[in-house]
């Protein structure tokens, strides 16, 4: 999967939320890709029922807030520790 | 899910009072199920999957971290739902027990009157200012 999601009709908490993820993957210089999910229904098929929310690797990892992106870079940072990371370069080659 | 508005632009949504019941197999299951239901269909919030706090369901357990309210309907003194949220490390939340209602497990058949008690106790606690 490898990618970071955010869930999200498309109001400004949401957009602010998608810029501060794009801040903190280019930030950490990594590759991780950016989807916008807008539909209520795909949305409520993470399980959330509060936006924006911030899915990595289809793991929620935030719900009902913008988070920061440090924190975001935090939450980055805990999946290439637990090889995360590692596992994306191998699906990419 | 409930949404608000901001400006012109459809915001986000709004913080969630969320409803777990324990919907087991007795009748006071039945009943806490059938009222968590007709509550969420009234609009007085939202019933939750317990099972998504059970088996650890990282968008469920975010949500429920995140509702504004959270009301736990047990249908008898096993306490699962006070247990399994508890568990899982929610404390903040507020509770119904229906045997403290009266209803007894096996002796409270699920009609819409007994279904219509419970949910009226619920209004009562989920009502602003209360909890």
């Amino acid at each position: 999967m490898k990618k970071i999601q955010i869930l999200g009709t498309g109001c400004p908490k949401c957009k602010k939320l998608a810029e501060n993820a794009e801040a903190a993957i280019k930030d950490l210089g990594i590759e991780y890709s950016l989807e916008k999910v807008t539909e209520i229904n795909e949305i409520m098929k993470f399980g959330v029922m509060m936006t924006p929310a911030l899915a990595i690797d289809g793991l929620v990892k935030s719900v009902g807030k913008v988070i920061s992106p440090d924190e975001i870079k935090k939450m980055l940072n805990d999946v290439i520790s637990s090889g995360g990371c590692e596992a994306a370069e191998v699906e990419k080659s | 899910m409930e949404k608000i508005m901001c400006g012109q632009e459809q915001c986000c949504t709004v913080s969630p009072k969320l409803i777990f019941a324990c919907s087991g197999a007795a009748d006071v299951g039945e009943i806490a199920d059938r009222a968590a239901r007709k509550l969420t269909k009234d609009g007085i919030g939202k019933m939750f999957c317990l099972a998504g706090i059970g088996g650890r369901v990282d968008g469920i357990m975010k949500t429920t971290e995140s509702a504004e309210k959270i009301l736990a309907m047990d249908g008898c003194p096993l306490n699962c739902v006070k247990n399994c949220l508890e568990q899982a490390g929610f404390n903040k939340f507020m509770y119904l027990q229906l045997s403290d209602l009266g209803f007894e497990k096996g002796r409270s058949p699920a009609t819409e009157d007994n279904i219509n008690k419970v949910s009226q106790k619920a209004v009562e606690i989920l009502k602003p200012n209360a909890g």
